[in-house]
């Protein structure tokens, strides 16, 4: 089983957000980037089925500016085997970044694709279902286990009801949940060896891949926030101001 | 302009964030056509529950004993792609019902997907939480066909009729992925407790709760209250993954949110930011929450949390 992760490189979850005064976007120079935690999520996954016998081959890739190379290494030295960059200075929306999975994926032949769920800069949640719907495969969303059986994939899907078990027969697309496993760490001969590990890279207009249009991003704004509060002494003292709030 | 509604039926029950979604649809086309479609088995009640909806034209019902356990994309697309043909809008909520099928209904379609809309701007203009809520984007889509997820705590339920509107039955169209997808089973965790996306109080617990979280339900049920947790309490196994509040676990906003040892990472803070009263009990007076709720009581949990539950009592019954 070959298996393919597109992963994103995002604003590190740990640092602060700031939105550009003329509001057209949120600042990302000089910020840490990181990967986005739910693709670390699905290379790792890949990365126990190629350990468990599995999977034979685990690609990563990753569409977006030249600073996607850096997190492409950081999957290779967590243990991919290889990776591709399709590099582009445009921010594409979900569709299009499907269509560029979806094109990969029919020029390589994989059998299966674990995305995130979703990104935690856009917050969409919408790539791994595209994938899916473009490629004719089933899906398996928001999974946090998943048991190879032959020819078919045995999954478990957080839903808000609580945890649905599906069973999906390859190839088939994943998008992975934040208890499907805990990503492991590249040590340090890992990360010296991913250097020599092969990465390819291709433009846009390699791939013959014009951008559709069909959303633009208006502004950017600032959340509404909230005054920070009162200090109660006691129990009695947070009972009344409840009482007064007509939530008691 | 015409909109069709995906209803989140879940085993024939309709879930209680139709309501938002339809007024979310109100505001968008105050005058236009606004229908939804249900797929559930025969024995299914949710295709009756929406016809009681104030608002809507027409339900579309679809039947199949396959709909008796869950709704998969692979089984409902092509239905919804021919039918799409007549509308110019197709909205579904923002929960994993919504989420699961929409992006593959987009696809399909080839249209983008506008998700976790919080406020309709104009006809093509909308506005949605980015970055855990940290920033709000207003998009403008000029697909052919807009498709749009609602957060259902954005916008108020619509209100249930009298009468029914017309249900009428439209006839599934099963595309070639029906085999390739099999339910298995659902594990629904026991629960007695209001649901956690419409309760009225939400009581939730962190990882400063411990295993035990008896004190937590304890304190939820003075005040008939759903139970809520943050990621780190789920991933801790103390409670299970659907109580879980935050940018990828549920939103919630209810009138009183009272979160008890949780730090107030932004992840979770984004998940109940919109509650009417927040209250914080942390033995930090430091942590994030402690700084951002309405009212913290700083101290020991073990200690704070029983004292509560009598004088929460107390005040129940002399009320
Ligand atoms: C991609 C991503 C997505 C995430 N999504 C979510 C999400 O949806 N929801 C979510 O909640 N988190 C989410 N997180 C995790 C989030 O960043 C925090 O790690 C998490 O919310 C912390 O949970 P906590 O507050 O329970 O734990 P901690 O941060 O460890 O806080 C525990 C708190 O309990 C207090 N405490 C301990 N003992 C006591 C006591 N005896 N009495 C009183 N107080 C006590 C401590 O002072 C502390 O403030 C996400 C993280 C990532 C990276």
């Amino acid at each position: 089983m070959k298996i393919l992760i597109p992963i994103k490189r995002v604003i590190d979850h740990m640092a602060k957000i700031h939105i550009k005064p003329d509001g057209s976007g949120v600042i990302n120079d000089y910020v840490k980037m990181a990967i986005n935690p739910f693709d670390e999520i699905a290379v790792e996954q890949a990365l126990v089925l190629r350990e468990q016998g599995q999977a034979t081959q685990v690609t990563v890739l990753s569409i977006g500016p030249v600073g996607c190379v850096e997190t492409l290494r950081h999957a290779l030295a967590l243990g991919a085997d290889q990776a591709i960059h399709i590099q582009t200075d445009i921010p594409l929306l979900p569709l299009d970044i499907a269509k560029l999975i979806t094109h990969i994926v029919q020029k390589n032949v994989f059998d299966l694709v674990i995305s995130g769920k979703q990104a935690i800069d856009n917050d969409c949640n919408q790539v791994g279902q595209m994938v899916a719907a473009l490629l004719g495969w089933p899906q398996g969303t928001f999974i946090s286990q998943v048991v190879v059986e032959g020819k078919t994939l045995l999954v478990k899907r957080e839903v808000d009801h609580g945890i649905e078990q599906l069973r999906l027969v390859l190839p088939c697309v994943l998008t992975t949940d934040l208890r499907l496993n805990r990503p492991r760490y590249a040590s340090l001969p890992n990360v010296m060896k991913a250097k020599n590990k092969p990465l390819e890279t291709y433009t846009l207009a390699q791939l013959n891949f014009k951008p559709r249009e069909g959303q633009k991003t208006l502004q950017i704004l600032e959340p509404t926030s909230r005054e920070g509060g009162i200090l109660v002494a006691s129990i009695q003292e947070l009972i009344e101001h409840l009482k007064k709030e007509q939530v008691l | 302009m015409n909109i069709l509604i995906l209803a989140p039926a879940y085993q024939g029950h309709l879930h209680a964030s139709m309501g938002p979604v339809l007024t979310a649809a109100h505001q968008l086309s105050p005058k236009g056509t606004i229908d939804a479609i249900v797929f559930e088995a025969s024995s299914g009640c949710a295709a009756a529950s929406c016809a009681m909806y104030v608002g809507l034209t027409r339900i579309w019902r679809v039947v199949s004993q396959d709909f008796e356990q869950t709704i998969a994309p692979e089984w409902i697309v092509p239905t919804l792609v021919e039918l799409a043909q007549k509308y110019d809008v197709i909205m579904a909520p923002a929960n994993t019902f919504g989420k699961n099928i929409m992006p593959n209904l987009a696809a399909v379609l080839d249209v983008g997907q506008v998700s976790d809309v919080i406020k309709i701007l104009g006809p093509r203009q909308f506005e949605r939480p980015i970055y855990a809520g940290n920033a709000i984007e207003q998009v403008e889509s000029t697909d052919a066909k807009i498709l749009l997820t609602i957060r259902p705590i954005a916008f108020d339920a619509a209100v249930m009729g009298t009468s029914p509107v017309p249900v009428e039955n439209c006839s599934l169209i099963m595309g070639h992925l029906k085999d390739r997808v099999t339910f298995i089973s659902v594990e629904k965790p026991p629960s007695q407790r209001p649901d956690l996306q419409s309760a009225s109080v939400v009581v939730s617990g962190g990882r400063g709760v411990g295993e035990d979280f008896s004190l937590i339900e304890q304190l939820a049920d003075c005040f008939g209250a759903a139970v809520g947790a943050s990621r780190a309490a789920v991933d801790a196994g103390f409670i299970t993954n659907d109580c879980q509040v935050g940018q990828t676990g549920k939103v919630v906003a209810p009138d009183l949110y009272i979160a008890v040892g949780i730090s107030g990472a932004i992840q979770h803070w984004s998940g109940m930011k919109d509650s009417k009263v927040i209250v914080a009990i942390n033995k930090d007076a430091e942590a994030p929450l402690s700084k951002m709720a309405d009212y913290v009581l700083i101290g020991d949990l073990f200690q704070v949390i029983p004292e509560l539950i009598v004088a929460v009592k107390k005040e129940k019954e002399t009320a």
